[in-house]
């Protein structure tokens, strides 16, 4: 509440009825924003309130006999209620922010503006460019300007649009649960800081989660500084501890490893998913590895041993189901093998085959071969690797060390311990946690939740998005700001700074991190954009700060901050033993959920409903049981079982995943959230119970019991596999070895008809000026869902819950098809989005009753919701079974902050319609009038993407005009790859797939 | 000699038992409107009849409220007991036309004492059929758009659309039924209204009567305009299940798409309309005593009707299955697989059981002419046709194309509800019908009689 409720003439009000309303005005001052409304029915709830409505007359009204008083009076309660109104109206920031491409005068209503900006997601900055509308944002795209994007993003940074609007958010800042003001907080933290200012800051820890804000870091640093006793403490669950200590036993000290992939001809994953979200570097990582999986050109070839089966795996040549505590093992038989030269000598374990061939393959190509640990095997792994690639010569070609990009690179899972520790020692008075959750995320052996509660820690504060678990046992909750909403800066993995820009003013007035330590060190008024700007200000040396300030917020990064690589010399001698062989006991891995990562996007619908890239679930976790223990086991997919670690217990549902290793089960961390918000309270189940410091990824030791009970499971795939029930095959993604290709290079096109297979004379698309046209190249795609979460985004599609997808129901536009083919021990898997194929020959028009599916001139299948009456006949007609259907009233209508939300130029669709792909129209118009009105000519190719192309890591998606044959979808279309899905019923399909093709090697095909 | 006679009458059990005169066949079929007291068993049917109606004004208020969501369809299953039901009704109206129209013209006079409730029922049952259409639609109070009127919209309907030909065949029927049926009433209005002695009747059916007199001239007319609606409908009991088969044949929907639809839809909608037939011929000839006027001969008849275009639908099957695996086309011949042995293989051996195996019992004859195992067979036959559209719409839909959009299907309470409500509907116009209308034509039956016959001079 910036405005304060107009001022009536101070004499003009009586005293006693000042006193009334001043307690008034005091309430609404604690309520914030949009939260008004709520306050004032609270507020009339109120017993002073009643009391003062019942009295019809104020106290002392008798008194009154000034009758400009009582107008007085109506002229403030009138003003603040419309005020009141006003504030839940879009306010513009307040400083000066730059657009990335245009520099408008005005701002154009209709017209988007883009700021670039960045998310900050475990201290890794994803840069992005966001779309405006007259001050809303509404669309994530990803910077194109910064190497660590290059245009692309993650599903997180997509669906974080939804995560500002959440109307769930927590909207003010509460003191035990009451709704309190930043005046009062900097007030009552006066105290006990002055307290600590006198015992050097003893009392004070801060618990941050990792942060790599350089501005935030210094921050910290000078509160550190005036407060030398006190101690920061980085924690967070899906933390990178064994990356950390590995480098440490490798080189001596904390080291960032980047990853070139464009350079690597053989690569080797050890349990690492670096082509998917939350990998440090996956949009770049992805970018770079699709490139080299061209089978045209040097086609790289991918090796992953791993326990749960990734989209990595999914994306290798080779996949080697292990379970987790045997990666150590493979890894050291690999450095044997590669060091000694002679692969013979390393194993005899049963992946020794596997082994040899990959040491054989790794061997001639020194320097251009990668090993890539996975985050959650210990530091021995992660420093065998970095033996590995420095026998192998790859250090300064392949891979990159760099500092770590953590300002504050400390053992996360240690320093939660101490923290802990001090807190039960009696030694903390005023804790700061800053971000997370560790009431529901810390390992369960340290009691988090009960030090916080039990033992006597003076002022608990907690800082964060949500009033969540960790709030509730907090003394005060301030709330924070969304990065959307905030100045600040962040670290890519690379380490270029990217400046966080706001594009909105803090929906809920919440204040952000740099507020918030600004407050603690004593400058309470402090803006985030002060802060940053006083911060860069000293640290650029030279020049026109103003100008060079205004091209990092054009750019959205600061050029030259990356940090440059190091040379480093390995003491590779101290590894530490080999682990005694594990007796088969059952084996536990934690894993960080692919859609809703450690639960911080929990309360996040679209990433909740995301289908998760293998399993296809949404809504829930599992407990992942491979096929072998299963049958075993006498376990089907949804019976709810119990897992045991330690006298430890978790209940939840099965689901049996093809290629998940036998004597282990994976779980996923961020579900069953007690106090998330709508959408996440209640989903699924905790895992956390089960995580131990000593264990945070995986333990072995497990029981598995069944419960005899089952519990429904929401998959959007019911049926994963190519292979019909009866014997026979479906050719729906089409695939080759490289070696297959190369032979015979049309074999993807096979059974396709010719065009003049049609009784009618097809209509003359040349003539057109456009002929759409879209194509996706399954080769490069790998399946990170990033472009369902876009097209979401784009386009406005409505969540259904899980009730509805359980009944088949979900409505996203583009889907991505996983297949698993072969033995379902290790499967091979393959990836396939299907957005609206566009058919010319479309089954779908013809059997429309009103008319509401047409073809337009240039080839598109429109579809006019206002004409439709929902027969749901085109649905059963379309082969491809992408179109949707509103089967209830799916979108929501009434929250206010949705309705900023949303694309302005996309239809809401209401009950009842039927919706799919129409390949971004909107966009097509934009750049159609565009194109008339600033040359007169076309619209020039590959300025016109799709949602799902604009942001495509892999940029496997490709889109624009086939009458133009120099056009790269044209291009893409001539290829022998090119084929269209399910071609052979002549729907002549405008959307076409560039078949699979996998290079495997040889000697370990069987 | 003597012996072939009894052979001959044996097998030709008469159409209306002897002893008979213009009188009493009058007495008999107008007391049961007119004089006879309303029985308790009346009101119970009529009162459970009339339950599950208000369970479908229910069902489809909550349906208006929600949207069709509250029902199992989704996606890839986008028609599930909506459109089953409204086939299956739409098919059991067949037989009343077949009745009425067909066998008018064949000039098979025993279907005299039938067609009169056989085309109510015609009736009944198209109407029944025609709420699922609107019910299933996502917007439903935008049914009218599939109707080419005159509008500012510039809008007008999609003629390649199965659907919109739907509309037509549909609203047709529907006309030109209930006009045969109440042309088919005009005579028996004149004699209720000349009959009945409570003053409210006697003026509601003299109104429905239209001043009939029984004048020669009367009589002249209203042959003429019977046998042009006879005329008329006769192409309807083809021509309205084949564009029903339209439906699904014109979809590329492997298990729809098939040329074989419309005979084999037409012979189905016969079969189950004869079931049907039966199913409310036996227990009225039982419980009002009709066995005089419907008699074996007429259980006989339908059994046989029964029989013959069984065995068309059975052709059918075996066509389909055998396209299935001739055409060599793996979508069409994994649909077969999937109905023998896919998930709803039960429900598909449930239909083949009731639709090709029990009705073979009605080969002997003696079986042909006991009420109640006629009853049973019926009530198979009638089940197993609604498998059949079960088969045909949701397991078609189920498994198509792709595998990845594989999906199930299950009908939610809210589908029985509106399903059991329609044969509410069903029953209480039945009962009603029964109640206030004659549900044997007087003047037919006594053209049955021996006083009939013209007797050259």
């Amino acid at each position: 509440m910036q405005e304060a409720p107009a001022n009536p003439k101070r004499e003009d009000v009586c005293p006693s009825k000042q006193r009334e309303l001043g307690e008034v005005r005091l309430q609404i001052e604690r309520a914030q924003g949009p939260e008004f409304w709520r306050s004032l029915e609270e507020l009339a709830g109120s017993p002073e309130f009643q009391q003062m409505l019942h009295r019809e007359f104020p106290k002392g009204a008798a008194d009154w006999v000034d009758e400009v008083s009582r107008r007085g009076f109506l002229k403030l309660m009138g003003a603040s209620l419309a005020l009141a109104g006003m504030s839940g109206c879009t306010k513009l920031p307040l400083e000066p922010i730059v657009p990335y491409v245009r520099q408008p005068e005005g701002v154009v209503p209709g017209r988007p503006m883009f700021f670039a900006t960045a998310m900050p997601l475990s201290g890794y900055a994803s840069p992005l460019l966001v779309e405006s509308h007259l001050g809303r944002p509404t669309k994530i795209e990803g910077n194109d300007l910064h190497p660590a994007s290059l245009g692309g993003t993650d599903v997180f940074a997509q669906a974080s649009i939804l995560g500002m609007y959440d109307p769930d958010r927590s909207q003010t800042i509460t003191k035990l649960g009451d709704v309190n003001s930043w005046s009062s907080f900097v007030q009552e933290i006066k105290g006990p800081l002055a307290v600590q200012k006198g015992l050097g800051g003893a009392g004070i820890r801060i618990l941050t989660q990792t942060i790599s804000s350089p501005t935030l870091a210094d921050q910290l640093r000078a509160l550190l500084k005036m407060y030398p006793q006190a101690k920061w403490h980085v924690y967070e669950p899906v933390n990178r501890d064994n990356v950390v200590e590995g480098a440490k036993l490798a080189f001596g000290r904390p080291v960032a490893t980047q990853y070139r992939l464009e350079n690597a001809d053989v690569i080797v994953s050890l349990d690492a998913d670096f082509l998917y979200a939350g990998f440090p570097g996956n949009v770049r990582y992805i970018r770079d590895f699709a490139k080299r999986r061209n089978p045209d050109g040097v086609m790289s070839r991918l090796y992953v041993a791993e326990c749960t089966p990734s989209s990595t795996g999914a994306k290798s040549d080779h996949r080697l189901p292990l379970r987790a505590v045997e990666i150590e093992g493979l890894a050291r038989a690999l450095l044997v093998a590669v060091t000694a030269n002679s692969p013979e000598a390393g194993t005899t374990a049963e992946y020794a085959k596997f082994v040899q061939v990959v040491a054989a393959d790794l061997a001639p190509h020194h320097g251009s071969s990668l090993i890539i640990p996975g985050d959650h095997q210990p530091p021995s792994v992660h420093a065998l690797a970095h033996a590995i690639n420095v026998a192998l010569g790859n250090v300064g070609k392949t891979v990159v060390y760099t500092d770590p990009v953590s300002a504050n690179p400390v053992n996360q899972t240690e320093s939660l311990r101490e923290l802990v520790s001090d807190m039960r020692g009696g030694k903390v008075d005023l804790l700061v946690i800053m971000g997370g959750n560790p009431v529901y995320d810390a390992p369960a052996d340290l009691g988090f939740a009960d030090a916080l509660k039990n033992s006597n820690v003076g002022l608990r504060i907690h800082h964060g998005l949500y009033q969540n678990e960790t709030a509730e046992l907090c003394h005060w909750h301030v709330n924070d700001t969304h990065y959307l909403e905030m100045w600040g800066d962040a670290r890519a993995y690379d380490g270029t700074v990217s400046i966080i820009q706001p594009l909105i003013a803090p929906l809920y007035a919440g204040k952000s991190a740099y507020e918030l330590v600004s407050a603690l060190s004593g400058v309470s008024d402090a803006t985030g954009y002060d802060v940053l700007r006083a911060y860069w200000k000293g640290q650029h040396s030279g020049g026109d700060f103003e100008a060079w300030w205004r091209k990092a917020l054009h750019d959205g990064w600061i050029e030259g901050s990356a940090y440059a690589p190091r040379t480093l010399s390995a003491k590779l001698g101290s590894l530490p033993a080999a682990p005694t062989s594990e007796a088969r006991t059952l084996e536990i891995n934690f894993r960080c959920d692919p859609s809703i990562y450690d639960g911080r996007f929990s309360n996040n619908g679209w990433l909740q409903e995301l289908p998760k890239p293998l399993t296809k679930l949404t809504w829930d976790n599992a407990v992942l049981v491979g096929p072998k223990m299963a049958g075993r086991e006498g376990l089907k997919t949804e019976d709810v079982v119990t897992l045991e670690l330690a006298g430890r217990q978790i209940t939840g549902p099965v689901w049996i995943q093809a290629g998940h290793p036998d004597y282990s089960v994976t779980v996923h961390l961020g579900y069953g959230r007690r106090k998330a918000g709508r959408a996440g309270t209640g989903a699924g189940f905790d895992a956390s119970p089960l995580r131990t410091t000593g264990a945070m990824w995986f333990a072995t030791g497990g029981k598995l019991t069944k419960t005899g009970r089952t519990y429904k499971l929401a998959s959007t795939q019911g049926y994963q596999t190519m292979d019909t029930p009866n014997g026979a095959s479906r050719p729906n993604v089409r695939r080759a070895t490289l070696e297959e290709y190369r032979h015979e290079p049309k074999f993807a096109q096979e059974g396709t008809p010719p065009p003049e297979l049609t009784l009618y004379p097809g209509y003359d698309y040349q003539r057109q000026e456009y002929a759409w046209g879209m194509a996706i190249d399954m080769t490069a795609c790998v399946g990170c869902n990033n472009c369902i979460v876009a097209c979401q985004s784009e386009n406005n599609i409505a969540i259904v819950g899980k009730e509805q997808v359980v009944r088949g129901r979900h409505m996203h536009w583009l889907r991505v098809d996983a297949y698993y083919q072969g033995d379902r021990d290790n499967p091979k898997a393959y990836f396939q989005p299907v957005p609206c194929m566009q058919c010319e020959n479309a089954p779908c028009e013809l059997v429309c009753p009103v008319g509401a599916t047409l073809h337009s001139t240039e080839g598109l299948n429109d579809m006019v919701y206002n004409r439709c009456v929902g027969t749901r006949y085109c649905s059963n007609n379309c082969p491809y079974k992408v179109r949707r259907f509103n089967f209830l009233l799916f979108q929501d209508w009434e929250t206010p902050q949705y309705k900023m939300m949303r694309n302005p130029d996309v239809t809401v669709r209401s009950r009842g319609v039927m919706e799919k792909c129409t390949y971004c129209i909107q966009r097509i118009s934009e750049h159609r009038v565009d194109a008339e009105r600033e040359t007169g000519g076309q619209i020039a190719d590959g300025r016109l993407q799709t949602a799902c192309q604009q942001s495509c890591p892999a940029d496997a998606i490709v889109f624009g005009n086939i009458n133009d044959p120099n056009s790269r979808v044209s291009k893409w279309k001539a290829k022998d790859r090119n084929y269209g899905l399910l071609a052979e019923l002549n729907t002549r399909p405008r959307t076409t797939h560039l078949a699979e093709i996998r290079n495997p090697n040889p000697e370990l095909e069987t | 000699m003597a012996e072939q006679t009894d052979q001959a009458a044996n097998r030709q059990a008469p159409v209306i038992s002897p002893g008979y005169t213009f009188g009493t066949v009058t007495d008999k079929i107008s007391s049961i409107v007119l004089t006879r007291p309303t029985s308790n068993g009346w009101f119970v049917g009529f009162g459970i009849s009339f339950l599950l109606l208000m369970l479908l004004l229910y069902a489809a208020g909550y349906l208006f409220v929600r949207g069709i969501g509250i029902w199992g369809v989704n996606i890839p299953i986008g028609w599930g007991f909506a459109i089953v039901n409204f086939v299956w009704w739409i098919g059991i109206g067949h037989a009343g036309t077949l009745i009425s129209a067909i066998l008018l013209l064949l000039r098979q006079s025993w279907r005299n004492s039938i067609n009169r409730f056989a085309e109510a029922m015609t009736l009944f049952a198209v109407a029944c059929a025609g709420t699922f259409p609107l019910l299933h639609l996502g917007r439903p109070w935008l049914f009218y758009w599939l109707f080419p009127y005159p509008n500012t919209m510039t809008y007008w309907p999609q003629f390649r659309s199965p659907l919109v030909w739907d509309v037509f065949a549909v609203s047709t029927y529907f006309t030109i039924s209930l006009l045969f049926w109440f042309i088919g009433l005009i005579p028996d209005l004149g004699t209720l209204r000349d009959r009945s002695e409570n003053r409210w009747a006697r003026i509601t059916y003299g109104i429905l009567a239209m001043g009939w007199r029984g004048s020669a001239r009367h009589w002249h007319r209203y042959e003429s305009a019977y046998l042009l609606l006879a005329g008329l409908a006769t192409p309807l009991v083809l021509s309205v299940h084949t564009v029903v088969s339209f439906d699904f044949s014109i979809g590329i929907v492997p298990g729809w798409h098939t040329t074989i639809f419309p005979p084999y839809f037409v012979a189905g909608a016969i079969y189950s309309g004869f079931a049907m037939v039966l199913m409310l011929a036996i227990p009225i000839r039982k419980v009002y005593g009709l066995e005089d006027f419907i008699t074996d001969r007429h259980l006989q008849n339908s059994a046989k009707v029964m029989l013959a275009t069984g065995w068309i639908v059975a052709y059918g099957y075996a066509i389909e299955a055998f396209m299935g695996w001739y055409s060599g086309n793996s979508y069409d011949s994994f649909t077969l697989w999937n109905r023998l042995h896919g998930p709803y293989a039960p429900w598909y051996w449930s239909l083949l059981s009731c639709n090709i195996l029990f009705p073979q019992v009605l080969w002997i004859r003696k079986f042909r002419t006991q009420p109640g195992l006629l009853f049973l067979v019926s009530a198979i036959i009638l089940t197993g046709m609604w498998l059949e559209r079960f088969i045909i719409v949701v397991v078609s839909l189920q498994r198509d194309f792709l595998t990845s959009s594989w999906g199930m299907y299950y009908p939610t309470r809210w589908d029985w509800a509106t399903f059991m409500g329609t044969i509410g509907m069903f029953l209480t116009a039945m009962f009603l019908f029964v109640r206030i209308l004659p549900m044997i034509s007087i003047f037919e039956m006594r053209t049955l009689l021996p006083e009939a016959e013209v007797k050259a001079e």
